[in-house]
């Protein structure tokens, strides 16, 4: 950048700098005090015991570190997570591809397939919850089509599988339009003459799209893979307001245990060191996705 | 019909009204939940229950909107959230553009550093700060007000993204422009804001859609930072109606929840192009 010395430079550079100072000052200012700080203040806290109600707050050192490796809550969140993040992410990768590639057919209606896919991301999350929330009750609506059917349905919330299926499948329909997006953009990046070079030498369908399409795609499916894996980790109030993190823990996942660790048990200190083991898993993720999005400018080169 | 998935070309015939039919189907479990959630907000409760669903309202009534109103006080909640939502995203329109035109733009020195700094909030989920930031919120008596939900996702991790796509727009930016801008007189601030902050009208398009809605959605700091029913945003409110027995109202909760969804997918069918585009953007994360 600027390796000019302050000494050399005439007051209307000076100036000039003054303005910039001045532009970024809010969002400096602000990542000092609301991101910077309460990291630090994050790792400082975990290495303490902090009683609430007794106001104490004493230094022990990596203790609630010991204690998450002989956590089985936490065990069984990190599990939770695992699980979620892993159903969510093959489902709505799947199905993201499948909906981008029907769309990418000029079939008739698809604008308005697309805006029917898209609607529930600007739907509210809580409100996209509640809904069903209400459609998967023992008595609602799904059970109750099913039963028209002749089909007995189970409880879905009150089952520890199918709870956990309920919380990724209302997750998968909510967000996978964004990722549809962000396939149908890199499907239309797919140059024309290479699959008509493809059809010619006598390539079906399937293996025009196994041989080339999926190829050139797939780092933004990598991509896309990864930053759908960030966002699943950061599930909150899904969990919150359909399963409350049960049936039993089955869908406490990570961030509802650090939650329920802070804000319901008041164990500040814990849940400060369960901050930071999310805090690292997010950034090894976030650092990968950087790499993978190199890698991919490098392959649009 | 396989054949036809992936060809553009051979599109003809039964097999694309097949696909076409897939599509309809594969609609349901994203159009049907909205739809189900309106009318059933329309039934009385002896009809939600019922054994047999009905798929239209037989006996509408507006009953469930008028209890909306009185179990809570709804409209107090409604108007937190519009105006909590509308100064975050006019805040942070503001600031992303600024700081975002000067990281672009403007040479001074430090710049790469503090860039690198503001980006640190990329890297983290809003859970990891939320303990220490309660207690700072705590320690400055702002519990229960809505100060942390508008100040912080101005200054904070939430904003970084804008800040992000502001930047990479004024990049793009040709400088000519601005040439023009300096030949009659301006100064660096009011070539900003006279010439830049005028073009980067789509990039700030972007950044208001996600914004408002993140904001209009947020769910974890409402319900940390916030303690009296008339200081609750919509999604904390929605979930708040139970009876005495603790188990939800349902038609009134989703009359409630009627009321938030309707007017945002009202906006989103007339301006849906830059929806689709904002949020794409949102989803990229740089």
């Amino acid at each position: 950048m600027a390796t000019l010395s302050a000494g050399n430079v005439s007051a209307a550079v000076r100036r000039d700098w003054l303005v910039g100072y001045a532009m970024v000052a809010p969002v400096v200012l602000g990542a000092l005090a609301f991101v910077v700080l309460p990291l630090g203040m994050v790792v400082w806290y975990s290495l303490h015991e902090w009683n609430v109600l007794a106001n104490t707050f004493t230094f022990v050192g990596a203790e609630n570190y010991g204690r998450m490796a002989s956590d089985d809550g936490l065990a069984d969140a990190l599990l939770a997570s695992l699980w979620f993040s892993i159903g969510l992410v093959v489902l709505n990768i799947v199905l993201a591809l499948l909906l981008a590639v029907l769309l990418n057919q000029r079939l008739p209606g698809t604008t308005t397939f697309r805006t029917f896919f898209f609607s529930p991301v600007v739907v509210s999350l809580v409100a996209w919850t509640i809904v069903w929330s209400f459609l998967l009750q023992a008595d609602g609506g799904i059970n109750g089509f099913l039963a028209v059917l002749g089909v007995d349905g189970p409880n879905w919330l009150r089952h520890e599988t199918t709870a956990m299926i309920a919380v990724i499948i209302v997750q998968v329909f909510k967000n996978v339009g964004l990722n549809m997006i962000l396939f149908l953009a890199a499907l239309q990046g797919v140059p024309e003459e290479l699959q008509e070079a493809a059809r010619l030498d006598g390539a079906g369908a399937w293996r025009r799209f196994r041989s080339i399409t999926l190829p050139l795609i797939s780092p933004t499916i990598l991509l896309v893979s990864i930053i759908t894996i960030v966002g699943s980790l950061e599930v909150f109030a899904q969990i919150d307001v359909l399963t409350g993190g049960g049936p039993g823990n089955s869908t406490t996942v990570l961030v509802y245990y650090l939650y329920q660790q802070a804000f319901r048990f008041n164990e500040f200190g814990y849940a400060s060191a369960i901050a930071v083991l999310l805090f690292v898993i997010v950034l090894v993720l976030t650092l990968l996705q950087w790499q993978s999005r190199k890698r991919w400018v490098f392959h649009e080169v | 019909m396989r054949s036809d998935v992936l060809s553009p070309r051979a599109r003809r015939g039964w097999s694309r009204w097949l696909l076409v039919a897939l599509l309809a189907l594969l609609s349901v479990p994203f159009v049907f939940p909205t739809w189900w959630m309106a009318t059933s907000s329309l039934k009385p409760m002896s009809e939600i229950l019922r054994r047999v669903p009905t798929i239209w309202p037989q006996d509408p009534t507006l009953d469930a909107y008028g209890q909306v109103f009185t179990l809570q006080p709804f409209a107090q909640q409604y108007w937190n959230s519009l105006y909590i939502a509308a100064l975050v995203t006019i805040g942070t329109m503001l600031v992303a553009a600024m700081a975002g035109y000067a990281f672009a733009r403007i040479r001074f020195p430090g710049a790469n550093a503090l860039f690198v700094l503001v980006l640190v909030g990329l890297l983290v989920p809003s859970e990891v700060t939320i303990v220490p930031l309660f207690r700072i919120v705590n320690s400055l008596g702002l519990i229960n007000t809505h100060w942390p939900l508008i100040v912080i996702p101005i200054l904070g991790a939430p904003a970084v993204l804008a800040v992000f796509i502001m930047r990479q727009f004024f990049l793009a930016l040709p400088t000519e422009l601005e040439e023009a801008g300096r030949i009659d007189g301006l100064g660096r601030w009011g070539i900003f804001w006279r010439i830049a902050l005028p073009l980067s009208r789509s990039a700030l398009g972007a950044v208001a859609i996600f914004t408002f809605l993140k904001s209009w959605n947020l769910y974890l700091e409402p319900i940390v930072y916030l303690s009296s029913k008339e200081s609750f945003t919509l999604p904390q409110a929605l979930t708040q109606y139970v009876d005495a027995y603790g188990g939800p109202m349902w038609n009134v909760q989703l009359a409630a929840t009627t009321l938030t969804v309707l007017p945002v997918l009202a906006v989103f069918l007339v301006a849906q192009k830059q929806f689709v585009q904002g949020l794409a953007h949102s989803g990229l994360k740089g």
